[in-house]
C-alpha cells in the first residue's frame, strides 16, 4: 500500500511524504543498469505512420504549383458565415468550455436540420455527437465500437483513414473494390459499382461493421436506393453496425439525390451517420464534424469523447449553429447554401471534365462531391526519370507537380494492398476551387503536349 | 448482439465527473466556483487579434492547416520554449499543436502506453488521466502528492526516471500561474529529461480561452514523431482561426517576456489577489483552506460544515461529492470534491475537502463570499 493517509493541515502547512514514498516505490521497481533508450511507440501505432497527406500537402505547399490535390476549398466560405464568426468572437463567454458533447444550440440546430431530412425525431442530447470533424466523428465511432476480433468492411476506394484507424483499433479491414462496368469514354461515377454476389461474401460473424462513404471520395459517386438496399439486406442478416461517412451529402449534382441509408427499414439503430461543417460550408479550418445515430450507439462515442479531448471548441461551434439556422429557415428556397453550392461546383466539374478531356485523359464524371479521376495511363507519359519503387500514380503525380506544375493525389492511396494494380492507372483531382486556379490549371492542360525541360 | 456493441476498451471510462457536475452547477448554481474556466474575459490584444484575423481578406483562415501545427503557432512556441527550456528547438519536429491540452495527453497515452505498461500518477490528478491510461489498456499506480514541485523534488523524479529508464509527460498546463515569488521549474529541463519528456501546454489557461482547445506538446523528434502519427489517425488538423490568433498573442508575449505589460506576468498578480480574497472568506466562515502556490484551484477543509450533510452509513459515493451536490442544491454555490481527483480505492482517504476555481471576476467572488457568510450565520444563530 503506497499511499500513507494523513490530514492536512490547514493554512498552508506542507506535507513532506514525496520522498519516502516514491523511495519506497522504487524499491520494488527493478533496477535497470542499460541506459540505452527503450521506448517505442505502442503496438496500436505500428506502421501507421506513413500517410499520403504529409507526402504530398508539403509539395504542394509551393506557390507556384497549382493545387488541385488536397480536398481544400480556395473558394470563400459564404459571407454570412464568416460574419457570425465574427460576431461570436465578441462574445466573452463564448471563449471558455461548453458542453462537452456539443454546445447546445449547435446540437439544437443539428437536429432540426437532420429531422427535416430523415423525417424522424432526433434528440439533440442523446442522438449526436459534435467532433473534431469528419475525422474526429470517425476516430470516435471506430474507437467506440470497434475492437480486436472485428472486421471491418471497406469499400474501395476509400478516403485513406479508415484503413489506419480500423487496425488502430485492433480490427482487420476487409475490403471489396468498387468495380467499373463501362469502360468507354463517357464514364460516369454511376458505373463504378459494388457486385452484390462478392459484397454478400465479405460479410461473416465476425463483421463488426461496414464503412459507407455517399457521396463517394474519390470517385463521386452516389450510392442509390437499390444499392443501398443491398447494403442494408446484409447488415441486417448479419446484424451488422453501418459507419456511414456522408461528409458530402449536400455535394449532389442534377438528376442525382443523396440517401441515407439511415432512412432506410431496419437501418437506423444498427447506423452511425457522419457529416462535416467543413464540407457543408467550405470550412475546412474549421474541423467540426458530427455523428448523429440511436442513443444506444451515441453514448459511447459520447464516451470515447469525454476521454479523448473533451470538447471542441466553442466560438466555431456557436458560429456554426448561427449558420444552420440562416439556412434551415430556407430549406425550401433554391439560394439555400446546401443547393446554392452544388449548383456553383457542378459547373466547375464540367470546366474540370473538359480541360481533362482536351489533354486526352478520360475523366470519370461524379454524380457527388468534389472531385474527380481520370486515368492517365492513356497518356504514355515516360516515367523513367522517377524514382522507381512506387506505384505508377505516384510517380506519374511527381512527375506532373514536378514538370507540370500541377497536383492531383495518386488513387493508390486511397485502395488496400490487394488492388493497387487495379486503381494505380487514376489520379484525383479536386476541383472546389477559384476560377482564377482553374484558369491556372487550364493553361497548364492547354499547354500539356508542349515540350517542357 | 449477443456481446456488448461497444468496445472493451471503454470498460470502467465510462463515468465522468464533469458530466455530472457541469449539469448541476447549470441547473442549480448562482455562483459557479466549480469547474475551471474563467469568468473573466480573454485579454484585449487576444480579443482584437481574433478580430482582425476574421475581418481580414484571409479565408484560407478557414481552410484547413499543417496537421501538426500552424506554421506561425509552432515557430513561436518553438522560439519561446527554446527560451525558457534553454535549448534550440525545430518548430516542426519539436512542438505538435492538439485539441486542447487534453488531446495532447490522449495523444501521449495513445502512443507510448500499451497493455502491460505502469503509469505513476500522482494524486490527487486531473481526473482523464486515469481513464486514460485505462482506455490505453495500461495500468495507473498511484502516488499521493502536493502542489508546486520545488526543484528538489523535480530532481527526485528525474533521477528516478533516468535511473528506471521511464518517460515523463509533464501537463503544464498552468505554468504561469505560480504566486508568492515561486519558480516553476520545468522538467525538460533538468539533467537527462529532455529526451524522455514530454510537455504538455495550453493556451485556454495561458490566454485565459479555454473554449479555443488549443493545446501543444514540446519534446523530442523521437517521441513526437509517435504523437504525429497518432494524432494523423485520430483528429488529423486542429482549427486554424484559433491557431493564429493564439500565435499572434505569443508574439505578443514574447516581445514583452519580464516585462510588467506582460499577460504573463499580469494575470498570476491578478490571481494571486483572487486566491488571498477567497482564502479570507473562506477562512472567515470556518472552512480551511489549503493556500495554492499555483493554479487557479485551492483546496478547502470543509469539515465545520459536516452537520449540514449527515453522513449516510455504507454509500457508495463519498461524502464529498455528496457535501458538494448538497451545497450548490441548497446553497447555489458550485464546487467540486477532492475525491473526484482520486482513484477508486483512495476516494475516501480525503473526503471533507472540496475544490474552489477562483478564476472568477470580482462581482463572482463577492457573490461567494455572500453566500458563505449568510451560511455562516445560519449556523452560528440558534
Amino acid at each position: 500500500m503506497l499511499c500513507a493517509s494523513r490530514s492536512f493541515c490547514c493554512l498552508g502547512t506542507r506535507t513532506y511524504q514525496l520522498r519516502t514514498d516514491l523511495l519506497s516505490r522504487s524499491i520494488k521497481l527493478s533496477a535497470s543498469d542499460t541506459m540505452a533508450f527503450r521506448h517505442k511507440n505502442t503496438r496500436r501505432i505500428e506502421g501507421l505512420d506513413n500517410n499520403v497527406w504529409v507526402e504530398f500537402t508539403k509539395v504542394a505547399a509551393d506557390p507556384s504549383i497549382v493545387n488541385l490535390g488536397q480536398g481544400l476549398p480556395d473558394i470563400s466560405p459564404p459571407s454570412y458565415v464568416k460574419e457570425e464568426l465574427a460576431n461570436v468572437a465578441a462574445v466573452d463567454r463564448l471563449n471558455q468550455y461548453t458542453r462537452g458533447f456539443g454546445h447546445p444550440s449547435l446540437v439544437k440546430a443539428l437536429s432540426q436540420v437532420y429531422e427535416r431530412v430523415c423525417g424522424r425525431k432526433i434528440d439533440p442530447l442523446t442522438d449526436i455527437l459534435v467532433t473534431v470533424g469528419g475525422y474526429g466523428s470517425l476516430f470516435s465511432t471506430i474507437q467506440a465500437l470497434i475492437e480486436e476480433g472485428d472486421e471491418v468492411i471497406i469499400i474501395e476506394p476509400f478516403y485513406d483513414c479508415y484503413e489506419p484507424m480500423v487496425k488502430m483499433a485492433g480490427a482487420k479491414p476487409v475490403f471489396i473494390p468498387l468495380r467499373n462496368k463501362n469502360d468507354g469514354n463517357c464514364a460516369s461515377s454511376a458505373d463504378w459499382v459494388l457486385d452484390p454476389g462478392e459484397l454478400a461474401k465479405k460479410f461473416n460473424s465476425k463483421t463488426k461493421a461496414i464503412i459507407l462513404n455517399t457521396p463517394h471520395n474519390p470517385i463521386g459517386k452516389v450510392f442509390t436506393r437499390e444499392e443501398l438496399q443491398v447494403i442494408a439486406d446484409l447488415c441486417i442478416k448479419h446484424d451488422t453496425l453501418c459507419i456511414s461517412d456522408e461528409v458530402y451529402e449536400w455535394l449532389v449534382y442534377k438528376g442525382k439525390k443523396h440517401i441515407k441509408i439511415a432512412t432506410l427499414p431496419g437501418m437506423w439503430e444498427r447506423t452511425i451517420t457522419i457529416g462535416s461543417a467543413g464540407k457543408t460550408y467550405s470550412v475546412t479550418g474549421w474541423k467540426l464534424g458530427w455523428s448523429i445515430g440511436p442513443q444506444n450507439l451515441i453514448k459511447h462515442l459520447q464516451v470515447v469523447h469525454q476521454n479523448t479531448l473533451y470538447t471542441c471548441p466553442t466560438p466555431l461551434q456557436e458560429a456554426l449553429a448561427r449558420a444552420f439556422w440562416i439556412d434551415y429557415k430556407r430549406m425550401d428556397d433554391p439560394d439555400c447554401y446546401f443547393y446554392s453550392l452544388s449548383r456553383e461546383l457542378e459547373s466547375k466539374r464540367d470546366r474540370m471534365a473538359q480541360l481533362l478531356r482536351e489533354v486526352g485523359l478520360k475523366p470519370v464524371i461524379p454524380d457527388g462531391g468534389y472531385f474527380m479521376i481520370a486515368d492517365v495511363s492513356t497518356l504514355n507519359v515516360d516515367l523513367s526519370d522517377v524514382d522507381g519503387n512506387q506505384p505508377y500514380d505516384y510517380k506519374f503525380v511527381k512527375w506532373m507537380i514536378k514538370s507540370k506544375k500541377l497536383s492531383a493525389i495518386p488513387l493508390s492511396a486511397f485502395c488496400g494492398p490487394e488492388t493497387k494494380g487495379q486503381f494505380e492507372k487514376y489520379i484525383r483531382f479536386c476541383f472546389i476551387k477559384e476560377d482564377s486556379t482553374l484558369d491556372a490549371a487550364e493553361v497548364i492542360l492547354k499547354n500539356w503536349t508542349k515540350q517542357t525541360d | 448482439m449477443s456481446r456488448p456493441v461497444q468496445a472493451r476498451r471503454l470498460e470502467g471510462v465510462d463515468k465522468n465527473i464533469w458530466v455530472e457536475f457541469v449539469k448541476l452547477a447549470a441547473t442549480y448554481s448562482t455562483v459557479n466556483l466549480g469547474q475551471g474556466f474563467p469568468d473573466f474575459p480573454p485579454p484585449d490584444f487576444l480579443k482584437e487579434a481574433f478580430t482582425r484575423a476574421l475581418s481580414g481578406e484571409k479565408h484560407m483562415l478557414h481552410q484547413y492547416t499543417r496537421a501538426f501545427g500552424h506554421p506561425p503557432l509552432v515557430k513561436i512556441l518553438a522560439q519561446l520554449f527554446g527560451k525558457l527550456l534553454g535549448r534550440e528547438l525545430d518548430p516542426m519536429t519539436n512542438v505538435m499543436v492538439t485539441v486542447g491540452a487534453y488531446q495532447a495527453l490522449f495523444c501521449c497515452f495513445q502512443a507510448f502506453v500499451d497493455e502491460g505498461d505502469e503509469v505513476i500518477i500522482i494524486e490527487p490528478f486531473f481526473d482523464c488521466y486515469e481513464p486514460m491510461v485505462k482506455m490505453a489498456g495500461g495500468t495507473p499506480v498511484f502516488i499521493p502528492l502536493r502542489p508546486v514541485f520545488s526543484r528538489e523534488e523535480l530532481e527526485l523524479i528525474a533521477d528516478l526516471c533516468v535511473k528506471h529508464d521511464a518517460l515523463c509527460i509533464s501537463d503544464e498546463v498552468y505554468e504561469w500561474l505560480v504566486y508568492d515569488g515561486k519558480e516553476h521549474v520545468r522538467i525538460a529541463s533538468l539533467r537527462g529529461m529532455w529526451d524522455r519528456t514530454v510537455s504538455i501546454g495550453s493556451a485556454g489557461k495561458t490566454f485565459s480561452v479555454t473554449g479555443w482547445k488549443v493545446g501543444w506538446t514540446v519534446g523530442p523528434n523521437r517521441l513526437l514523431q509517435h504523437l504525429r502519427t497518432m494524432h494523423q489517425n485520430s483528429v488529423y488538423h486542429c482549427a486554424t482561426a484559433a491557431q493564429e490568433v493564439v500565435a499572434q498573442g505569443f508574439q505578443r508575449e514574447f516581445e514583452r517576456y519580464g516585462k510588467p505589460d506582460s499577460y504573463f506576468v499580469q494575470l498570476p498578480k491578478e490571481m494571486q489577489q483572487k486566491r488571498d480574497q477567497l482564502v479570507q472568506s473562506l477562512v472567515a466562515v470556518g472552512m480551511k483552506p489549503i493556500i495554492p502556490e499555483g493554479t487557479y484551484f485551492l483546496v478547502a477543509d470543509i469539515s465545520e460544515f459536516k452537520s449540514d450533510v449527515p453522513d449516510v452509513p455504507n454509500s457508495d459515493e463519498p461524502y464529498d461529492s455528496r457535501f458538494a451536490k448538497w451545497m450548490v442544491k441548497n446553497k447555489g454555490l458550485a464546487a467540486i470534491p477532492l475525491s473526484a481527483f482520486y482513484c477508486g480505492p483512495h476516494k475516501n482517504n480525503y473526503n471533507s475537502f472540496i475544490r474552489f476555481c477562483f478564476a472568477k471576476e470580482e462581482a463572482t467572488l463577492k457573490a461567494a463570499d455572500d453566500i458563505l457568510q449568510k451560511w455562516k450565520l445560519e449556523k452560528t444563530t440558534p
